[in-house]
């Protein structure tokens, strides 16, 4: 029988690693800097709300000023240790966000993957099964290429849009009398996915000097990480997990058949609309800021449940967590190497053969 | 709140109050009213009605087709109808969520997909999900459920094996399990023992029957009609989308039923061994002879005013049994002799003649079976010997099926000498069915010769041949029976004294792997 304190046993344990693995993945780059320091410096960038302040600002929509309140905190830091200047200015500003996003995007891919997996049956889904990735590219794309059309200025909420957009397309499309037949939104998502890669192509010749801004973000990358992309992914991440880890029981009941699962008290199609829902934003999230990055999702959680078992209250949270120390590591290879690559080509070069190992092996031949 | 009553309900009617206590359920009534349902243009359900008793078990039999899985899945509130309604316990189980109708009813599918390795205690706990809050953890209560649904399903010892790691078997004794840990009023099962051997069909069938007997109301589709009606208090028959007929096994099975439902030839009997019925279905006959298998008498009949034809058939074991099987479903009237108690054609005919008493107010199967039967081992008495020779002179065909000749029976020889033209069905060589020495092989040989042979396949074609080609099968009686008579007294001797050195020489073999021993 399942024991909660198992789970926590591992959660623990893998939170550990993963700082651990930050710590470490921090003090590399061009300035080598001590782990210690490294902890040292990222403890005096906490800070925590001490006073508020309330200004008067307007924001102007549709050419009315209308006057709004914008509250203003004032921070205090919580620890001062002695730390260089330029140390803590590396720490703070150029690697902790990108690692930060790190090990959100790749917290977000591998709990989005775990669920996918479950939900599908299907030892190959992934985060993009459903066609988030493709719509999120879509959505990044069209962005970069025709900034003019496309009204939504940042490329992150582009992005964001653009994969939800396919997701609700994708579950609409199979959906009919209320019912959600899991093979019908496979083949939709296959469908949707061939057709956004068509006109993410089209868009691609017609992209002209932007090609390769597009192309760099579709291989999935994560520099010029700053606090604020961090700051949309961070908390859609933890929010959305956050829910999927209370239907975690009806997830492993889903493994039995969704007929089964009636039986066993699981309102079905709610669930499943649920749980799609939850994991397609999770992974916008991830892939709205990182781009494309393939395998993370796909991978790690397999490896997690050869290693814990197929139960996915122990299953979520350490395959998130491993996630994070995966992708984090992965980013740390693909930013020190001789010349920095797209983390997506990382994931792919560790992931792919490791993953061709385990088929290899028939570890990997059902869920 | 119910639990609690319950608990103490039955811990004053229990005598083992630790371990039955809470699984002493208040079984629930089922009503089904005027159920349809369409699966696209296919009308699966037509106005299906029935009302299930707590505390029954009742089964539902029909042919494939019949809507058995789908009344099942609609009774779960798996699938919903078009129109009529489904109340367990006088709740609508398509009116409330799926939380509470899986508190109401646990379902055993035919087949549970459970390919990926979760243990099987894991699976086991998986029943406890309707009781469960979203967030606690396992309590006492779900733990001690699941620990008595393994103990009552003998699976304790798998509890640690991957699901996906065990038999067939031990699998549908864990999804058993799973449905018992559900704690329901009421039980669904669809095919519980549709891929399990004998033993464990028995096994399964039982646990449904104690769990009915602790409290529980249980509805199982079940394929197997012998096993429906040993164990089930109550069958309904579907058919066409529909009730076609309820009540006790012993009303629901009728060979006039079950050849309307199922479109099947079928004799019902009673099972020896079990005291319930038991359903032989048996070749279409129609298919066979080319004629109705009501009237196969039309073409050679051979009285005026009986229109049944009558064959006799000696032989012994399976090959005389089916012979007798296909000829009286076929519509003759049949008559088996001689054959010692216990025999498989004895066994065969006295079913089929008591499914011919039962069947006896329909005109379509009034056939008669009659068997000779005699002592093993014993010469022939004078009164078997009578009624033998009048059997087979007066049927229009006699068959001879494997027929073994012995010390005691060999006189039959006699009244074949009169038959012109006798249907031999041989599955194994004389040698090996002749007890009794050259004369008696020479006897049968020359019976043969005269005869026709056919397979056990083509018996009804060759009865049809034999019976058409002379008109009648037999020679008339009057001007063969003094031969017959002085041949008889001749032998009457020769055969006491051969039956007393077969008795010796069984005693000496039975003596001789006694003392091997």
């Amino acid at each position: 029988m399942y024991q909660p304190g198992r789970t926590a046993t591992w959660s623990a344990g893998l939170l550990v690693l993963l700082v651990a693995v930050v710590l470490v993945s921090a003090a590399l780059g061009p300035v080598r800097i001590d782990p210690v320091t490294v902890a040292m410096a990222a403890l005096n960038a906490i800070v925590v709300p001490t006073g508020v302040s309330v200004t008067s600002s307007s924001v102007t929509v549709l050419g009315v000023a209308i006057p709004v309140l914008v509250p203003a905190f004032e921070y205090t830091a919580v620890f001062s240790f002695d730390v260089a200047g330029s140390h803590q200015l590396i720490v703070e500003t150029i690697r902790m966000p990108r690692i930060a996003l790190a090990a959100t995007v790749g917290f977000s891919l591998a709990a989005a993957g775990t669920v996918m997996q479950g939900f599908f049956r299907n030892p190959l889904a992934d985060p993009s099964i459903i066609g988030v990735s493709s719509g999120a590219a879509a959505g990044a794309v069209a962005a970069i290429a025709f900034p003019a059309i496309v009204p939504l200025g940042s490329i992150h909420l582009s992005a964001f849009v653009g994969a939800l957009v396919t997701a609700f397309l994708v579950y609409a499309i199979a959906t009919e009398g209320g019912r959600t037949p899991v093979a019908t939104l496979l083949l939709a998502g296959v469908a949707i996915q061939a057709f956004l890669g068509a006109l993410i192509s089209y868009m691609l010749v017609h992209s002209g000097d932007d090609l390769r801004q597009a192309v760099v973000w579709m291989m999935g990358h994560l520099n010029n990480t700053t606090w604020s992309d961090v700051g949309f992914a961070l908390p859609v991440t933890l929010l959305g997990v956050g829910v999927l880890s209370a239907y975690v029981r009806e997830l492993n009941v889903l493994l039995l058949g969704e007929e089964d699962a009636h039986h066993l008290g699981v309102d079905v199609e709610r669930t499943k609309l649920l749980l799609l829902a939850l994991a397609s934003i999770v992974t916008a999230a991830g892939v709205a800021v990182a781009g494309v990055i393939g395998f993370v999702g796909l991978v790690v959680p397999h490896i997690m449940r050869l290693i814990v078992g197929p139960d996915h209250r122990i299953l979520l949270p350490t395959s998130a967590l491993a996630g994070a120390s995966f992708l984090v590591a992965t980013d740390t290879i693909a930013r020190t190497g001789p010349a920095e690559v797209p983390v997506g080509i990382v994931t792919a070069f560790v992931g792919v053969p490791f993953f061709l190992f385990l088929l290899v092996r028939r570890e990997v031949h059902s869920l | 709140m119910t639990d609690s009553s319950n608990r103490v309900n039955s811990g004053a009617t229990e005598p083992e109050p630790v371990e039955e206590t809470e699984t002493h359920l208040e079984p629930a009534p089922i009503t089904v009213t005027d159920l349809s349902l369409s699966f696209g243009d296919l009308r699966v359900l037509e106005d299906a009605s029935l009302s299930i008793e707590p505390g029954e078990f009742v089964g539902f039999v029909g042919p494939n087709g019949a809507g058995k899985t789908t009344l099942l899945r609609a009774i779960s509130g798996a699938i919903t109808p078009d129109s009529g309604t489904v109340t367990i316990d006088d709740t609508d189980v398509h009116a409330v969520s799926s939380r509470a109708s899986s508190r109401l009813v646990a379902v055993v599918p035919q087949d549970t997909s459970l390919s990926f390795s979760f243990p099987v205690r894991d699976v086991v706990e998986m029943g406890r999900h309707p009781h469960r809050s979203r967030f606690a953890a396992p309590t006492h209560e779900d733990r001690d459920a699941v620990e008595r649904a393994l103990e009552r399903t003998r699976t304790t010892d798998l509890a640690e094996r991957p699901i996906d790691e065990v038999s067939g078997g031990q699998r549908q004794r864990v999804v058993l399990a799973r449905a018992i840990a559900q704690e329901t009023p009421a039980l669904l099962l669809d095919e519980p023992t549709a891929s399990l051997d004998v033993n464990h069909q028995i096994e399964t069938l039982e646990l449904v029957r104690e769990l009915v007997d602790s409290g529980r109301t249980a509805v199982a589709a079940i394929h197997d009609l012998d096993l429906a009606a040993r164990y089930c208090d109550r069958l309904v028959l579907l058919a066409g989308g529909t009730v076609h007929d309820s009540g006790t096994p012993d009303e629901v099975l009728t060979a006039d039923a079950l050849a309307e439902a199922f479109d099947a030839n079928a004799t019902v009997t009673t099972n020896p061994v079990t005291g319930t019925e038991t359903v032989t279905a048996l070749p279409d006959a129609t298919a066979v002879s080319g004629t109705g298998a009501e009237q196969p008498g039309e073409s050679a009949a051979s009285e005026p005013g009986d229109n049944a034809t009558h064959a006799h058939v000696l032989g012994t074991g399976t090959t005389a049994a089916s012979a007798v099987a296909r000829l009286a479903t076929a519509g003759y009237d049949v008559s088996v002799g001689p054959v010692t108690p216990g025999d498989a054609a004895a066994e065969t005919a006295a079913r089929l003649a008591e499914g011919a008493v039962s069947a006896s107010d329909s005109d379509s199967s009034s056939r008669t079976v009659e068997t000779v039967t005699v002592e093993p081992f014993a010469p022939l008495s004078a009164d078997d010997r009578a009624a033998l020779e009048s059997h087979i002179t007066q049927a229009d065909a006699t068959v001879l099926a494997d027929l073994t000749l012995t010390a005691g029976n060999q006189l039959v020889l006699d009244p074949l000498e009169s038959v012109e033209q006798p249907i031999f069905v041989e599955t194994t060589p004389l040698t090996e069915r002749n007890g009794v020495g050259a004369a008696a092989r020479e006897r049968y040989e020359a019976c043969r010769e005269r005869g026709v042979e056919v397979g056990l396949p083509d018996l009804l074609a060759g009865v049809e041949g034999v019976l058409s080609g002379s008109g009648l099968g037999t020679v008339g009686v009057d001007s063969s029976s003094p031969a017959v008579e002085a041949d008889e007294a001749d032998e009457a001797d020769e055969s006491d004294e051969a039956s007393g050195r077969g008795d010796a020489v069984q005693e000496s073999a039975v003596s001789q792997e006694a003392s091997d021993d």
